[in-house]
């Protein structure tokens, strides 16, 4: 992004920032070089060694392998855009997410962001072994809300949630797709200025999708920048205007998303 | 459905994509912060202060749901600690000369095995604060101290049924009301800010090396029989010197809060000055020890 030439300027102008408009959308989230590392304790492969494995075996010792989830993404996202994030299962996309979501630490380089990034995902678990209704108070105190912005909200959260008298029951009682609606009602019931979505709309039934899209699209147009994944490459193309490919960890396209989707097409038949 | 979206700036980022210093640049410019960066400790305490709410409300909620499985519920949290009482107050009883006990022994006994029992719940439910709400973790961006904090407020939240049995214990075995009952106040802030300190080291702890959820029960174990709970300190010998076990219990914090106690409730086990100056020592080292030592580990929780 490169500052205009500016026309000569007196001392108090020269104090005041360039005008908004010359320097284009703000950007809200830059990660560069990010480089993400899991260490996962498996048994994993048999040693080759026949007398360690059984030594192995005694101790029960856990070897630790390094998994590289992503290996040097680059890009910078902008105010007003929803970012459509495409690729394999285990291509990293989750954790690309998570990472910007500040929930997974970055190994290497770093993501500059707006505000806390909030990430909605099917896996993401609130407490369950307590009631629906305590969980929409818990996830509204978590995300930082007073007890009477929770009150003010309770209402909205359960009806958007739609499931009924199931939020008296404790949520390990849930099908997996009522528990995902009901996380994503309260985590879109504030105003996040960076949503990250995580194939919250692949569940729920149709009516469910249709206005958790309608809502992702409200919270775009209050000045922010949504991110979503999904393996449903039509409520990508219906949804973002921009697509990232991510292939084993790695960036393999940013662009307008019809080319990015037409391109991870042909490369996948 | 389609959506439009007001075209950005960006072309094809792919062609002529940014270095490394252009969008540290970029970020700098815009004051973008960087994430996942420890939050120095005076905006830690700010971002604690602001999910105050988050975690009273999470240590009500567990400890309510704690207990909801059982026909008894509640009353097991009061239970469970008295039928402990019991089965040591039967066994050291008949075990022990009664020379080497206490002179109000029930009152005594009910009064250790209690508030060694906060000592403990705090230590263990502590330990997996961090590992056993990863599910919190990774779905919520919150200061993480949060969870340590709650379990010691839930744990505060089971004393206090506790306190009221205890002190029945204390009138049933002839001790008076007396105004001194209001030294458990300042004796059990202590604790807890001794116990919130153990309880953030062992959430650290436990993210380094997972086995030692294993060790914890030995290790409380060992400090139980070292707390003096059934037995009175030896004091000192008849040469005038103190007996290695005298030491241990002079110094064992949780010794110190369960004599601190006892003062408050048992008329001739007052606590003397000395005590309660370790009694402060100990809450407020171990709290902020182990707030820092937890805090400076803040970006490495959710990696597991």
């Amino acid at each position: 992004m490169s500052e205009p030439a500016s026309p000569p300027v007196t001392d108090t102008a020269a104090l005041l920032p360039p005008p908004v408009a010359a320097r284009g959308p703000r950007p809200t989230v830059i990660v560069d070089d990010l480089h993400v590392n899991y260490t996962v304790y498996a048994t994993g492969r048999p040693a080759k060694n026949e007398s360690t494995k059984l030594l192995r075996r005694a101790v029960n010792m856990r070897r630790a392998r390094k998994i590289h989830a992503l290996k040097g993404i680059s890009f910078t996202a902008h105010q007003g855009e929803a970012i459509g994030v495409i690729g394999r299962n285990g291509s990293g996309k989750s954790t690309l997410l998570r990472a910007i979501a500040g929930l997974t630490p970055a190994d290497q380089g770093a993501i500059y962001a707006d505000s806390d990034p909030t990430l909605l995902g099917v896996n993401a678990a609130l407490i369950n072994e307590l009631s629906g209704e305590r969980n929409v108070v818990l996830g509204g105190l978590a995300m930082g809300l007073t007890p009477d912005q929770v009150r003010e909200k309770y209402d909205d959260i359960v009806d958007f949630a739609g499931i009924g008298e199931f939020i008296e029951l404790p949520m390990r009682t849930y099908s997996a797709g009522m528990g995902a609606r009901l996380r994503f009602a309260i985590a879109a019931s504030a105003t996040h200025r960076i949503l990250l979505v995580d194939e919250a709309l692949a569940v729920g039934d149709a009516d469910f999708q249709r206005r958790s899209e309608r809502r992702i699209s409200e919270l775009r147009d209050a000045a922010g920048t949504v991110f979503l994944v999904s393996h449903s490459l039509k409520v990508i193309q219906d949804t973002c205007q921009r697509t990232l490919w991510i292939d084993a960890g790695i960036l393999r396209l940013d662009g307008p998303s019809a080319e990015v989707i037409a391109a991870y097409n042909a490369s996948v038949r | 459905m389609s959506v439009v979206v007001p075209a950005p700036s960006h072309g094809h980022p792919r062609d002529d994509r940014p270095s490394h210093d252009d969008l540290a640049a970029l970020a700098a410019e815009h004051g973008l912060p960087k994430l996942g960066s420890r939050p120095a400790l005076t905006d830690y305490v700010r971002q604690l202060w602001g999910r105050r709410f988050f975690c009273f409300g999470l240590a009500r909620a567990r400890f309510r749901s704690q207990n909801e499985q059982d026909r008894l519920g509640i009353a097991w949290i009061v239970l469970r600690p008295l039928i402990n009482a019991a089965v040591y107050g039967f066994i050291f009883g008949l075990l022990l000369p009664k020379s080497s006990r206490q002179d109000n022994f029930v009152a005594s006994l009910v009064v250790g095995v209690f508030i060694f029992q906060f000592f403990a719940a705090c230590l263990t439910d502590g330990a997996k604060s961090i590992t056993g709400n990863s599910g919190l973790i990774k779905s919520l961006h919150f200061p993480r101290a949060v969870l340590p904090f709650a379990t010691v407020i839930e744990q505060v939240l089971a004393l206090v049924p506790m306190l009221v049995v205890m002190l029945v214990v204390a009138l049933a075995t002839g001790e008076p009301v007396r105004l001194k009952w209001l030294e458990l106040v300042p004796a059990l802030a202590l604790m807890t800010l001794f116990c919130t300190g153990i309880a953030m080291i062992a959430a650290r702890l436990t993210i380094h090396i997972r086995d030692i959820t294993q060790l914890i029960p030995f290790l409380t174990r060992l400090v139980f029989y070292l707390s003096g709970i059934f037995y009175k300190s030896p004091g000192a010998d008849a040469k005038g010197g103190q007996s290695v076990l005298a030491t241990v219990l002079e110094f064992n914090p949780v010794h110190v809060y369960i004599s601190l106690v006892r003062g408050a409730v048992i008329v001739g086990e007052a606590a003397p000055a000395h005590t309660w100056r370790l009694g402060i020592g100990f809450g407020v080292v171990f709290f902020l020890v182990g707030f820092v030592y937890f805090w400076r580990a803040e970006e490495r929780y959710g990696r597991e």
